[in-house]
């Protein structure tokens, strides 16, 4: 008997895995006695999706860029007949010793999961798969041998740090919740992700909705809260379907619900569906989103422990924070010390996407550098281009540079730079990113999203997309530097909440890395990268062009001329730069140079 | 946008509205999946079983992204417009759906098969660029591809007739 488990995340299904499954769940209903067909989450190797594993005779093998056609294949060979298919879509395996094989070895045995230790191998819609894989084991232990101040010192000790992004310490966070009085105590999970780059609660709430339920039970144990609420946003429609059908089989299982496991211990726990507002991940705009307001953020303190979701003592923490929890009550603090740093102890998750090779999910320890994720785990840059930098932290973070390298990620290092650690998100850049224009791609972002209450940070942030508009469209003055410098000053200053204090944070560590390219723009009016379509030409490829004539049927100021079947030219003199014949040519042939 | 939230309708949501607080977000988010957008008539509506003034539910509204005061098309596409797309090339991928569609963002195409909408992520960014038409997600596009995609959505929606919005 072999298990057939196709890969149905986000990241799976849009890759195709819907048709490959749909393929399979027919050729194994044809076999039932020589097979089983489940599911799984995603594994990190987005890269390759659709992934196929197939499990059996002590062996787990790891199929990538799986077609219908792959599958059956597959099927008859492997699942049927007992020898894998080798060829190129065979990428990773570990055989009956644990050895481990295939072009992705070195992507995941670099890894140390503890967050994704399920993600990937367990069936998400399965408590059962959840329990045979430890899982509701540290509840167990939590609510029948601990007191509240046990598990709140079990979680202090063990030194986790809030994975938001702030890495506020835990358990000390726990403890203000636990020791205010309110005659109801919330426990509230972000599961907000809005940071565009960063994808790692998607995937564990996907891959592992169990998790997170479990930690945030474990939570309001610890300090004494009877009702949690997972804040989602809406644009995970599959994340909230598997914490939906999570929270139900947790229900009848009864590790939710009045008297848990005969403990004493009541819970309950409801999703919220954000509703598209990227301000909402800060917890105090969060909590006026629950309570069915405007999403504003609201002056601290009062803190969320003492005054927060209606007015009653909360705790907050993200996905990835509570996924950590039950690992450590049921393996200890010192574990969960044997990995990371001093200061930052255990693993964090990044979402490793952008210009990198194998983009997907990479969990390290803390003090891992930039590095060894980008290179060794990612397997370095697109198509041989040179590495630029990453950006850290979405809006709120910055961009370190190629020649800072070997910083390690942990949450005293990162912040030297000019980035935060932020949630995990790691946009990878190369040469041919402009870093002004990634400037004034976050700041329109940020300015788009502000709220509207500080005045410094509505009018701000939009004064600051202004200047580095017309920088990238090469008509920046050169008083322009010193004006963003100033503003980004003000803006931190003067904004209440997190992400006002943080928007300039972009601008700042582009300046301070690349004020060359900067300058370049406002002086040469030319843009390094050739990224800034004002200041570049558009040319065709001779080798590329087949002669179609749809480029120059687009132009719309005809400034394309060629043959059928002949190379053709662009007139720079006419040409507006619109773009359209990048957009129209089916065969890659216009670029910008 | 369909979601996995219990699909319990506009109307019977109303009626059990029970004065729990909290509950003006999830209301707004049943009347979009109901009428597809929100129309006036459903602010009334709930303004009247919740007691929330119709200037209040309105500030709401207009607060989140995900509410349209416009009816819309009969597939959504949201493009993302995140840091890894941006870098992947998701402008092109925006202005070929504009030159395809002969829409811009926001905007709802005049045979009300389409909506374009940008969004900031959609969190399948080892895919990029990628592309939500409804609730199915579309990676690793090109121009070409992409059009591709729109063709076959473009088909099919002149093909059915039946389905209500979205």
């Amino acid at each position: 008997m072999r298990t057939i488990v196709v890969g149905m995340g986000t990241c799976g299904l849009s890759a195709g895995a819907q048709p490959v499954y749909d393929r399979l769940r027919e050729l194994a209903e044809s076999r039932p006695d020589a097979c089983e067909l489940t599911i799984s989450g995603c594994i990190g190797m987005c890269f390759r999706e659709p992934l196929v594993e197939i499990r059996g005779d002590g062996k787990r093998v790891f199929y990538g860029e799986v077609s219908t056609e792959s599958a059956e294949a597959i099927f008859q060979q492997h699942v049927l007949g007992g020898s894998p298919v080798q060829d190129e879509h065979l990428i990773y395996g570990i055989d009956e010793n644990g050895n481990t094989f295939g072009e992705e070895k070195s992507f995941l045995d670099l890894q140390s999961r503890i967050v994704l230790r399920n993600c990937g191998t367990i069936n998400p819609d399965s408590i059962d798969d959840y329990e045979a894989a430890g899982g509701y084991s540290g509840l167990k232990k939590a609510l029948t041998g601990m007191t509240p101040e046990e598990i709140i010192q079990t979680v202090k000790d063990s030194g986790l740090r809030g994975r938001g992004g702030a890495g506020f310490p835990t358990g000390l966070k726990w403890s203000f919740a636990a020791g205010n009085q309110g005659a109801k105590k919330f426990v509230v999970c972000n599961a907000d992700e809005g940071d565009p780059g960063a994808f790692m609660d998607r995937s564990v709430l996907e891959g592992d909705p169990h998790a997170v339920i479990e930690g945030m039970i474990i939570c309001g144990k610890a300090i004494g809260a009877g009702f949690g609420y997972i804040y989602c946003r809406a644009e995970y429609p599959l994340a909230i379907q598997r914490l939906e059908r999570a929270i139900d089989s947790a229900r009848k299982k009864g590790y939710l619900g009045k008297d848990i496991l005969g403990s004493g211990f009541s819970f309950e726990m409801k999703i919220k569906q954000g509703a598209g507002a990227f301000v909402c991940g800060e917890e105090t705009a969060l909590f006026a989103s629950i309570e069915g307001e405007r999403g504003m953020p609201r002056i601290r303190p009062p803190f969320p422990a003492e005054k927060g979701l209606w007015q009653y003592p909360t705790n907050n923490n993200n996905v990835e924070t509570y996924a950590n929890v039950p690992w450590i009550i049921s393996n200890g603090a010192e574990a969960y010390r044997s990995s990371g740093t001093e200061k930052s102890p255990g693993t964090k998750v990044f979402a490793l996407a952008g210009k990198v090779a194998k983009g997907g999910l990479a969990e390290v320890p803390m003090g891992t550098t930039i590095e060894h994720l980008v290179f060794d785990i990612g397997g370095g840059i697109k198509k041989g281009k040179e590495f630029k930098a990453v950006q850290m932290g979405g809006p709120s973070g910055g961009c370190i540079p190629a020649d800072q390298k070997d910083t390690p990620v942990d949450f005293e290092s990162i912040p030297k730079t000019g980035a935060i650690m932020g949630s995990g998100g790691m946009v990878v850049m190369d040469e041919e990113t402009c870093m002004v224009e990634i400037a004034r791609f976050f700041l329109n972002f940020t300015q788009s999203e502000s709220c509207g209450k500080c005045t410094f940070c509505r009018i701000g942030t939009l004064r600051m997309l202004e200047i580095l508009e017309r920088i990238t469209r090469g008509e920046g003055l050169p008083e322009d530097i010193a004006k963003l410098e100033k503003l980004s000053v003000q803006i931190k200053e003067a904004s209440l909440c997190g992400l006002g204090q943080t928007a300039p944070n972009p601008v700042q560590t582009t300046l301070r890395y690349y004020l060359e390219e900067y300058r370049a723009h406002i002086e040469d009016h030319k843009c390094p990268a050739g990224e800034c379509e004002a200041l570049v030409d558009f040319i065709i490829l001779e080798d590329k062009c087949v002669g179609c004539t749809l480029c120059a049927r687009n132009c719309p100021v005809d400034a394309i001329t060629g043959k059928v079947k002949e190379v053709h030219t662009i007139d720079q003199e006419k040409c507006v730069k619109c773009g359209k014949c990048i957009t129209s040519c089916n065969f890659g042939a216009v670029v910008k140079r | 946008m369909k979601t996995a939230a219990k699909k319990e309708s506009f109307s019977y949501r109303l009626w059990r509205y029970d004065g729990a607080p909290g509950e003006l977000i999830p209301l707004l988010q049943s009347a979009q999946e109901h009428f597809g957008y929100i129309p006036r008539r459903a602010i009334s509506y709930i303004s009247g079983a919740t007691g929330i003034p119709e200037s209040d539910i309105y500030g709401v509204i207009t607060f989140y992204s995900q509410f349209r005061l416009k009816p819309m098309g009969k597939y959504v596409i949201r493009a993302c417009a995140g840091t890894a797309c941006h870098v992947s090339g998701a402008k092109s991928i925006i202005e070929t759906i504009e030159d395809e569609l002969g829409i811009e963002v926001g905007d709802t195409s005049e045979d009300g098969l389409f909506t374009f909408l940008t969004v900031a992520c959609i969190g399948c960014c080892s895919l990029a660029p990628v592309i939500m038409v409804n609730d199915d997600t579309h990676g690793r596009l090109t121009p070409a591809s992409l059009r591709k995609i729109l063709k076959e959505y473009r088909r099919k929606g002149r093909e059915t007739t039946e389905g209500a919005a979205i």
